[in-house]
């Protein structure tokens, strides 16, 4: 990395840890929410773009880490510090099974995604009967006293909230731009090229795969117990629903799949967008139902069209930090 | 010089087409041995079975004194055996470089350490200048260079060459043939090559396999396989008397 993006790395985290102490409430949200996003948008990142496996399921592991997690503390107060690592293991072996089930029988391209969708979808249904977790009419976590710090039960202001995400996001970029530089990044992205030719340079095509599955899974369940605490309800119709498998991977589609960057810089365009259109037809009092999407929907057609390789590449080169 | 892979009495059938019949050839240890023969005479066919692509039917291979038929594509390249495709497969999104570390990455032991040899490689194929570039922004001559480092830079004891001078120049042709003698002779590194190219196999080559149909029909010194009378028969036609 050059001097000058280290530079504005390090003014870009400064930013971020200031950001509390200036921002209201709804700011606040709406940047935890971009971290959120931008967290589980890495962890696709791992799987589908530095890898190559095209995933259209991953609010099944959002999903589960969040009842396995929310299910502990809701019957047993359990708090979430022990429950991460139960979901996180969950997760791990769910990815396994898919990834076993797929790259064992040679499932690959749209034929795995779909796979990845069956399973978000059966496991919906799934937890619609589980008595356990409340079915269809959901599970609700006790909101104690917002104003407190209680680090235990992870409970406390929406800025320690915050804080948290902002340490996975920063963790999570971390961890993936020490992988892409080893071994696993070199592996993983001659497998997305090309599979016959990474087999004939004596890569485990196989082993590698299910790797990348299984940190990808680990990493999108510690989103799923941040959600399972910071939202405080589960249904399973909204958490395991396709709707939040796309909402994972838009992120890191428009700001470019593969990149370090794409994942951060996709979820905080489309975020700071969806609101910006809101509060833009509030404002001149257009109420036409769906408009939003319409507009969402273009935006996401013109950078499709315009920047097939997402948002990333041609900032980097406006900032000059595209090596 | 003892054999280092001896291919036995190996079968190989698509759905009842029999590609390949009995073959039975072996390379020596640090030699330079052609695969030729008409189109769809299997010889490709005898390349992926060698690199692990497929089973064989029938028969067995021995690369050192090791049995590998059977072995997956990954472990046959651990065996030692590094192999390049009739049309090339470059990693398009990376760059010259990475797609040599990829390989390098095969024996060497970490990054840093696959980077140097991936860039000494680069160098004596000539491509140095263009690591830095994606590889899909590579002209098709390029492209098969780029194939060959990626190979080599898995420390091969034998290489496996399927049509690599093909829509090369003359001169950049005899550019490769230099190329691979050099590494032949510096190296011990045993080559086995298909070629339609008769250009190249006359150059390299000190051993000759001729296939056709699935079967070899002859084997032996270059000067000697182009004059025999069954390999004239299956490449000229039957009219043909020498």
């Amino acid at each position: 990395m050059s001097g000058r993006a280290v530079a504005l790395l390090a003014a870009l985290a400064a930013a971020l840890v200031a950001l509390p102490a200036v921002a209201n409430s709804y700011v606040l949200s709406v940047a935890t929410l971009i971290l959120y996003l931008a967290f589980t948008g890495q962890a696709w990142n791992v799987m589908t773009g530095f890898a190559g496996q095209l995933s259209l399921g991953h609010s099944l592991y959002v999903g589960v880490a969040a009842y396995v997690a929310g299910g502990l503390f809701f019957h047993y107060g359990v708090g979430p510090w022990a429950g991460l690592w139960l979901a996180m293991l969950v997760c791990m072996l769910l990815g396994a099974a898919i990834g076993f089930l797929a790259f064992r029988f040679g499932i690959s391209g749209v034929y795995f995604a779909l796979l990845t969708i069956a399973f978000a979808e059966f496991t919906r249904i799934g937890f619609d009967h589980l008595a356990w977790t409340g079915g269809p009419g959901g599970m609700f976590l006790k909101v104690a006293q917002r104003d407190q710090i209680d680090l235990v039960h992870f409970r406390g202001p929406p800025a320690m909230y915050y804080y948290a995400m902002l340490a996975c996001t920063a963790g999570a970029f971390a961890l993936c731009a020490w992988l892409l530089r080893s071994r696993a990044g070199y592996y993983w992205q001659a497998i997305r090229e090309n599979e016959e030719a990474a087999q004939a340079l004596g890569i485990n095509i196989f082993r590698w795969k299910m790797l990348a599955m299984i940190l990808s899974s680990a990493m999108t369940a510690v989103a799923g117990v941040f959600f399972a605490f910071y939202y405080n309800n589960l249904f399973p119709e909204q958490i395991f629903n396709i709707s939040r498998s796309i909402e994972i991977i838009l992120g890191p589609i428009i700001g470019g799949v593969g990149t370090l960057f794409g994942p951060i810089l996709g979820a905080a365009v489309l975020t700071v967008l969806s609101d910006a259109i809101t509060e833009l037809l509030a404002h001149y009092g257009w109420e036409i139902p769906g408009i939003k999407q319409v507009f969402y929907g273009l935006v996401l057609l013109a950078v499709i069209v315009f920047l097939p390789n997402g948002i990333w590449p041609v900032v980097a080169r406006r900032l000059g930090v595209d090596r | 010089m003892s054999a280092l892979l001896e291919v036995r009495a190996v079968g190989k059938s698509f759905r009842g087409l029999r590609a390949v019949h009995a073959a039975s050839f072996d390379v020596a240890q640090g030699a330079i041995a052609g695969l030729i023969g008409p189109n769809g005479a299997g010889k490709t066919t005898i390349f992926n079975i060698v690199a692990g692509v497929f089973a064989p039917d029938a028969g067995e291979i021995q690369f050192a004194g090791r049995r590998i038929d059977g072995l997956r594509p990954d472990q046959v390249c651990a065996a030692g055996i590094g192999r390049t495709f009739q049309l090339v497969k470059p990693f398009a999104g990376l760059s010259v470089l990475d797609n040599v570390i990829v390989g390098a990455l095969q024996r060497e032991r970490g990054v840093p350490a696959a980077r140097r040899f991936a860039q000494e490689i680069l160098d004596k194929l000539g491509l140095a200048a263009k690591q830095a570039l994606p590889a899909s922004s590579l002209t098709l001559p390029d492209r098969k260079r780029l194939e060959i480092a990626r190979a080599l830079a898995t420390r091969p004891r034998l290489l496996l060459l399927d049509e690599v001078m093909a829509g090369l120049r003359p001169t950049e042709c005899d550019q490769l043939v230099e190329v691979f003698r050099g590494i032949n002779r510096a190296e011990g590194l045993t080559i086995l090559l298909i070629e339609h190219v008769m250009r190249a196999v006359m150059a390299l080559a000190q051993d000759i396999v001729v296939l056709h149909h699935g079967e070899v029909i002859a084997r032996g010194a270059p000067d000697r396989v182009v004059r025999d009378p069954a390999v004239l028969e299956c490449y000229l036609g039957e009219e043909t008397q020498v």
